[in-house]
């Protein structure tokens, strides 16, 4: 058996291809490997949420995902989000909401609110509370952070 | 610092004091462009991890690293002697702690381990796995010790003493005896008295602790890329232990991932880093993973108090006894001490209230558990649990409002400058004003009717107040007279460029608080130049000024007076190269804008770019006696006071379900006065934060040990954080009392959240459970506390 595993897979749009070993996981893949190091590694066992990546259109734990099995797949960090645009009003919103402090949480948490979003177009208060429930921020008591989700589901939807 | 015409910052035009100013850096963050020490890659760097001792107690008999040293990917390996080589060992002691003793500790373990984490050997590998793969090769043949790992035993005569160079576990002691506190008790009308416990927690900062060390030895120059609050004290003590000189250590802290105190002390994983780059020559990395910081990082708390209070029939407070027990594990944490706890619990005791007997006694002991040092509100949880768990106990039994009692008892907002009773000096303080708005936002009558109401229900619901005075802007009497090369001072650098933007430096550190926005703010204000011409640059010894950093809620109070005499004394130095080529006086010119202007009606007349472009390019222009002078550094610390105090009081609303013993958090209200406000909402998000970090250590939060001293929930799964789904909003209200020292007139905010939660949340509590009369004091108050109290379990 080779010690390594080839993973070809498409990363923010552009076609990456890289020897790994066996058992890297997404996030170190993503950190290490390509030098994207906005997701943050916080617990490597699942709890956190700082490492939360987008493969093939889900978000996922890049703690509890093998780069191997993002093989052949398409894999979207904060990196690639913020290129794009695509969650440039969220950022906007935890901008001017201050949904962010120390940051290390933060890109997991545009994450799993952006596919908030996605999923519920007009979330409560209580329903942002229980979506972001397994993204673990240290800073900010979270509360910056749904005022910010809510600010930008209702911006999204034609609101002030 | 007032100008000739009496004007301070705070009359400044276009002031963005008191302006919730986005953060300049957090966009950065927001698109994944922080830069944190585990981003940092070096050309060569290596990985080093480390062997853990997984005994609380025990001598290390032999260690067989030879399969280890051969293994793929290995660079070397090193044990304690090894490492005792480079590094010498600390004591974490400050001297004004009087008779305080530690012994020497080792980076490394050193013949024996004192606590289950202490790390043994350290492997150095190509990439931090391969350096796992090879711990798992390494043979350590330990033999038991008899333990000290309960801090209730810890002094006991048949308890193994941790030292031997001691006769026993005592690290410190502390003694406060003020009025005749026993004469007070036998006129007291009622004594209360009741045992508080503070289960011990930890910081668990998401980033965990981080560092890349870099020696070069052509320079022979260390570069320390590491994830930290106090960058300058850092390099004195890597220079001081590695036997370099101070000029050739750099600490580069960019971005950092939440510190909240834990990252301002010294730790042996992070300088055996170091000292492996200097034995190697080259970069080295080391990044804690979750479960290596539940053992290595400092804890928090543990702490049990014996409390007594006696009060008159009308509710007025004679005398406060307390007598507090703290474990801090094998050694006092260098260099702050792990003693400072217990000192702040015996001064901030009783704090917002007057009364004249009070007696303290504080003691700190050793154990067979990982050191245990200062973690955001140092001490205040406990003194403040304490006083107002007695004070609504003493309200209870004389059948008063707590919060008259509250009233009557507090000293009065016109009767500063104060003492405590323990003789510690308060300048301007808010408690009856904080109090009464409060008490404006706190929909109290209805609270309670409904409270009324639905017990009936059998729904239990209840309402718990906590007031507190909090340390901040500590000057030298914090650290520097017990001789820690911690500086209680800061500077600002203050750079107009060619192009009338200001390049600004501070020696106060971002851990996400919104330092730089605050730095930013006041430099903008002091100056003139609008926020997007200024960039501030923080955690940086070789590009910053000396200063002490970011902790004890200093940052706003300390290093944002020098930004605001730095930003003045470059506004000066602008206007007299304008009034010269304006041909005005300068004192007759201000700066708007980024637009010298008329001081009378405010007409502009040059922009600042403008002469920057003359000063840089054209100074032939200018007279030949004239030179100006573009840069500016200031420094500040707080001289009259040793500290400047802030008061807050907080009120929790909760429901206890008392079948399921889960209590729900429905509202949380904390009046938080520090002063001057720079940025509103940063301030608030600072309380809320602070606040539930209090939820955490009330509710959740504590690293359980087993009778061996071993942590039995050390991951973050079964340690519980409070996340989004448990938490209420929380209402954060205002009262500005300026602090005289400074012109800016701000105190700290970073605490006092986390300072009042737990004791509004206790009180509440018992509130709730009021109709069965019991009382729960053992934090943190899980559900089985709850159902033990109500004999379910």
């Amino acid at each position: 058996m080779s010690k390594f595993v080839q993973v070809t897979t498409t990363v923010n749009g552009e076609n990456v291809s890289r020897s790994v070993e066996p058992r890297t996981n997404l996030v170190d893949f993503v950190r290490y490997d390509l030098e994207l190091t906005g997701s943050h590694v916080g617990c490597e066992h699942g709890v956190c949420g700082a490492c939360t990546i987008r493969l093939n259109g889900e978000i996922v734990r890049g703690c509890l995902v093998l780069a191997a099995q993002a093989d052949g797949g398409v894999v979207e960090t904060i990196e690639g989000l913020s290129e794009s645009g695509k969650i440039s009003d969220l950022q906007d919103s935890f901008l001017t909401r201050n949904a962010g402090q120390c940051g290390s949480c933060t890109p997991g948490m545009l994450l799993t609110a952006d596919s908030l979003l996605e999923e519920n177009k007009a979330p409560t208060r209580t329903e942002i509370r229980e979506y972001i429930s397994g993204n673990y921020c240290r800073c900010t008591g979270f509360e910056a952070i749904v005022d910010a989700i809510e600010m930008t589901s209702k911006k999204r939807r034609g609101g002030s | 610092m007032v100008d000739s015409n009496g004007l301070s910052i705070h009359d400044r035009p276009n002031s963005y004091i008191g302006r919730s100013v986005p953060r300049p850096n957090l966009s950065r963050l927001l698109k994944g462009r922080g830069s944190y020490a585990d981003d940092v890659k070096l050309p060569r760097m290596v990985h080093v991890a480390f062997l853990r001792s997984p005994l609380a107690h025990a001598d290390i008999v032999k260690i067989e690293t030879d399969k280890a040293s051969s293994a793929s990917g290995v660079i070397a390996v090193y044990n304690g002697k090894d490492l005792a080589k480079v590094c010498s060992p600390w004591v974490g002691v400050v001297t004004h702690l009087e008779g305080m003793r530690s012994p020497p500790q080792n980076l490394l373990a050193v013949d024996r381990v004192r606590w289950q984490g202490e790390p043994v050997v350290a492997v150095v590998a190509q990439t931090r796995a391969l350096a796992e793969d090879a711990i798992e090769l390494i043979e350590v043949k330990y033999k038991e010790l008899p333990l000290a790992v309960d801090m209730k035993t810890a002094l006991d005569d048949d308890t193994e003493v941790i030292h031997k160079e001691y006769e026993n576990n005592l690290c410190w002691e502390r003694n406060v005896n003020a009025g005749d506190v026993d004469a007070a008790f036998a006129e007291a009308d009622v004594i209360v008295e009741e045992e508080f416990q503070f289960g011990r927690h930890t910081g668990v900062t998401l980033e965990s602790r981080s560092i890349v060390a870099d020696y070069d030895p052509g320079e022979e120059m260390l570069t320390l890329y590491q994830s930290t609050q106090a960058p300058h004290m850092k390099q004195a003590l890597f220079a001081k232990h590695l036997e370099l000189d101070e000029h050739k250590i750099r600490i580069i802290c960019r971005d950092v991932g939440g510190a909240f105190g834990l990252k301002a002390h010294a730790y042996g994983d992070e300088f055996a880093t170091a000292a492996i780059s200097k034995i190697l020559g080259r970069p080295v990395k080391f990044v804690a993973d979750r479960m290596e910081s539940f053992l290595a990082d400092i804890h928090a708390r543990d702490h049990v108090v014996k409390g007594k209070i006696g009060v008159s029939k009308a509710g007025k407070i004679l005398a406060i006894e307390i007598d507090d027990l703290t474990g801090i594990g094998p050694y006092s944490v260098y260099p702050r001490s792990s003693g400072m706890e217990v000192n702040q619990i015996c001064n901030l005791t009783g704090g917002p209230y007057k009364f004249d007997n009070y007696r303290a006694r504080g003691r700190v002991v050793f154990q067979n558990k990982p050191p245990m040092c200062q973690y955001r509100a140092v001490g205040h949880p406990i003194a403040i649990t304490v006083t107002e768990g007695l004070v609504e106990m003493a309200a209870s039994a004389i059948d008063m409002e707590s919060i008259e009692m509250r009233k009557l008892n507090m000293v009065a907002d016109d009767d500063y400058p104060n003492k405590t009773v323990s003789g510690i000096p308060l300048e301007n303080l808010s408690h009856q004003a904080s109090t009464d708005k409060l008490m404006e936002m706190v929909n109290y009558k209805e609270i309670r009717d409904e409270q009324k109401k639905l017990r009936k229900e059998g729904i239990y619901r209840g309402v718990g107040f906590a007031a507190l005075i909090e340390v901040t802007n500590p000057g030298p009497a914090f650290y520097g007279v017990g001789g820690a090369p911690i500086s209680a001072q800061d500077g600002c650098s203050v750079k107009l460029d060619a192009k009338g933007n200001l390049i600004v430096g501070t020696s106060i550190t971002e851990q996400g608080q919104g330092a730089e926005s605050v730095i930013s703010q006041v430099v903008a204000t002091a100056v003139g130049i609008t926020p997007d011409k200024i960039k501030v640059i923080s955690g940086d010894t070789e590009n910053t000024p000396y200063g002490g950093g970011t902790w004890a809620s200093r940052g706003t109070g300390i290093g944002g007076e020098a930004a605001a005499k730095a930003g003045k004394v470059i506004r000066d130095n602008v206007l007299d190269v304008a009034g010269i080529l304006l041909q005005s006086e300068p004192n007759t010119l201000d700066i708007q804008n980024n637009q010298v202007v008329n001081k009378s009606d405010g007409a502009e007349r040059m922009s600042v770019a403008e002469i920057s472009r003359v000063v840089y390019y054209r100074g032939d222009t200018l007279p030949k006696d004239f030179q100006a002078e573009m840069m500016a550094v200031q420094h500040y610390f707080p001289k009259s006071y040793p500290f400047a105090f802030t008061n807050s009081v907080h009120c929790c609303h909760l429901e206890v379900d008392v079948n399921t013993g889960f209590i729900k958090l429905l509202k949380h209200w904390a009046v938080e006065d520090c002063g001057t406000v720079i940025n509103p909402q940063n301030v608030d998000d600072q309380v809320r934060g602070g606040v539930v970090q209090g939820i955490g250590g009330a509710l959740y939060e504590e690293c359980i040990y087993n009778e061996q001293g071993q942590l039995l929930n050390g991951n973050l799964a079964d340690y519980l954080v409070p996340m989004a789904v448990e938490l209420p909003d929380i209402v954060v209200g205002h009262v500005e009392s300026k602090t005289f020292e400074s012109d800016l007139g701000a105190k700290g905010a970073g605490e006092a959240g986390t300072a009042g939660a737990p004791a509004a949340i206790m009180n509440a509590l018992n509130d709730a459970l009021m109709p069965f009369d019991v009382r729960l004091t053992r934090q943190p108050f899980t559900p089985q506390k709850v159902l033990e109290a109500l004999g379910k379990l």
